[in-house]
């Protein structure tokens, strides 16, 4: 312990010297000051990487944009790709939802500690291994057997991919609930489930449409697993059938960006576009509805 | 009789019944043998609380020891005494709140009109569907005034007459002048009392036999504490009401009997226990005990 007075045992300064930095003041300063510009340099970095990719995706793929690129098929177009994106995407939350709500309702309102650690583990494993093994996981297990590639099967494995997404979010926004809530229903003799339903999960509603949104704008980028399970289709009409192909739009950037053809290439970029553009919309969309959810519950 | 009145007649429930599980497994198993030991000693007033020899543990830590006491019926009974002397344990084993702590253990035996509260055969929803509880802070639900009282009739299948059982308990919590006109308004826009007593009218909605009131007057100003006061005897008679409090003036103005918690040293670590129980003016004016003489005169140690 070292103090900045050289004679300790009197008071360590002068209360009446002016304000001014004393002693190693300035060199603490300085580190400060240091520290401080390089972690705003790392966040202006991060930022400047979004940026990059936003125009490089802006730059090559506004030319490839008009409203006929929206509304028709291949090759001129990605309508019906949108609208197979839409479906899978779609059938995933319906699958991923209510099962990513119920587990993150068991993690927070009944398992205990001994059970609800391995869980959540098994969610964080779940959330980051790679999508492709999702994707041949379903290939083995729905497409071998029923030997057609379908959108059931990319809706599962995008619903797989979800749900460790929804299931975190959903256990997050249920633990800021508070306890009073519980024991105010516990105490008015309601059993524990209907409190759940009617007082715990409506005032988690907010989160949980944020963390499901988060969910269908990873889902909606996923590739990987979409080229094994319905990459068969090319998307030159609209088809929504669930058991067979359907055509999707990061398949249809995965098939453009392999042809030999530059305005292939553009389209591939037009493409690439709408999705950023869409996935980025759905995660400011999240952040509102999730900033006025809190304010709801902490008012 | 008032139709108001006949539905909760209807929807009431006989409080001196043993309290089975509840209603889905009685139609899938037996009914549990029955509760209360015969020859029940009538006193002068019935109680309905008849603790016997209650002692508490959380883990290796001892709460509570030794408690002994009745709780009368339709009486105001105040549970004083210093911090830490267990009295919130206490009330909270009285409706088994305390269940949700996994490392709570009670001895002894709480009976509740004769049936053994703790007993493997009674279900605490039941329990805490008879005995109601209103806590320290307010903690009113992110709804409506009339959906926070609607709330617990509604999920108990009281839906006949919901509104008039709004307003009756909202009147009764003397609350209704002040919030008739904007009963669709989120109850997080009451003041602290008004939230305060939108819960006892949360808690009186379903006709409960015992309302517990664990210092429901402490987070709250003197104005608004003056107003539970006030509707706490009006509550009187219709209820048996437990409270506890810090505050001995408010256990003076509202009880019919008070109990001292305190803490007994004797065996080594300190442990809460009931030191004496009796009438309020008697504890407050000839206690038998010197340790209760000491806290209500305000000496100490």
């Amino acid at each position: 312990m070292t103090l900045e007075s050289t004679n300790a045992h009197e008071s360590p300064f002068d209360p009446a010297a002016p304000l001014t930095p004393t002693g190693n003041l300035r060199r603490r300063r300085a580190i400060s000051r240091v520290a401080e510009s390089g972690a705003t340099l790392a966040a202006a970095l991060a930022v400047g990487v979004l940026g990059i990719v936003v125009y490089g995706v802006l730059v090559h793929g506004a030319g490839a944009l008009s409203l006929d690129f929206f509304f028709e098929g291949a090759p001129n177009g990605i309508g019906p790709a949108l609208v197979g994106t839409a479906e899978i995407v779609t059938m995933a939350t319906l699958l991923a939802v209510p099962l990513g709500v119920l587990v993150a309702v068991y993690l927070v309102e009944f398992g205990g500690g001994r059970i609800a650690t391995p869980v959540r583990l098994a969610l964080d494993v779940m959330n980051g291994y790679p999508s492709i093994i999702v994707g041949v996981f379903i290939f083995i297990l729905i497409v071998e057997a029923t030997a057609s590639q379908s959108a059931i099967a990319a809706s599962v494995a995008l619903a797989i991919i979800m749900l460790s997404i929804v299931a975190r979010g959903t256990e997050e926004v249920l633990r800021l609930v508070p306890d009073s809530m519980r024991e105010a229903s516990d105490a008015l003799g309601v059993s524990r489930w209907r409190s759940i339903l009617t007082v715990i999960l409506p005032s988690a509603v907010g989160g949980i449409a944020t963390a499901t949104i988060l969910a269908v704008a990873r889902a909606a980028g996923e590739t990987a697993p979409l080229i094994l399970l319905t990459s068969n289709n090319p998307g030159i009409e609209v088809s929504l059938n669930p058991f067979e192909a359907v055509p999707n739009v990061p398949g249809t950037i995965y098939r453009l960006s392999e042809e030999a053809n530059p305005e292939g290439f553009a389209r591939a970029w037009g493409a690439g576009f709408v999705l950023l553009a869409l996935i980025m919309a759905a995660n400011v969309g999240a952040r509102v509805l999730l900033n006025r959810s809190r304010r709801k519950m902490a008012g | 009789m008032s139709s108001v009145e006949q539905q909760f007649g209807q929807a009431g429930f006989e409080p001196t019944a043993p309290v089975p599980p509840s209603r889905v497994r009685i139609q899938s198993g037996p009914l549990a043998e029955a509760g209360p030991s015969a020859g029940r000693r009538e006193p002068a007033v019935e109680s309905v609380f008849d603790v016997r020899e209650v002692s508490v543990h959380y883990g290796a830590k001892r709460a509570l020891q030794g408690v002994n006491m009745r709780i009368p019926r339709s009486r105001i009974t105040a549970l004083i005494g210093p911090s830490g002397c267990g009295k919130s344990t206490f009330i909270r084993s009285l409706n088994r709140m305390n269940d949700s702590v996994p490392s709570f253990r009670l001895d002894g035996e709480v009976l509740y009109h004769g049936h053994d509260l703790y007993a493997g055969n009674v279900d605490e929803v039941e329990v805490r569907r008879r005995i109601g509880m209103v806590f320290q802070k307010p903690n009113p639900f992110p709804k409506s005034i009339h959906d926070n009282v609607a709330w617990a009739p509604r999920n108990l299948g009281l839906r006949h007459g919901l509104d008039e059982r709004v307003e009756k308990a909202l009147r009764g919590a003397a609350l209704w002048d002040e919030v008739k006109d904007r009963l669709k308004s989120s109850a997080h826009g009451l003041s602290g009392g008004q939230q305060q007593r939108l819960c006892i009218a949360r808690a009186i909605a379903i006709e409960p036999d015992v309302l517990l009131l664990d210092e429901p007057a402490s987070a709250l100003d003197p104005i608004a504490t003056a107003s539970i006061e006030e509707l706490m005897h009006s509550l009187k008679g219709r209820f048996t009401i437990v409270i506890v409090t810090h505050n001995m003036q408010q256990a003076a103005r509202v009880a019919d009997e008070t109990a001292f918690f305190g803490l007994n040293a004797a065996g080594g670590e300190p442990v809460g226990t009931l030191i004496e129980h009796d009438h309020t003016e008697k504890i407050f004016g000839h206690p038998a005990d010197p340790r209760t003489r000491d806290y209500v005169s305000g000496r100490f140690g």
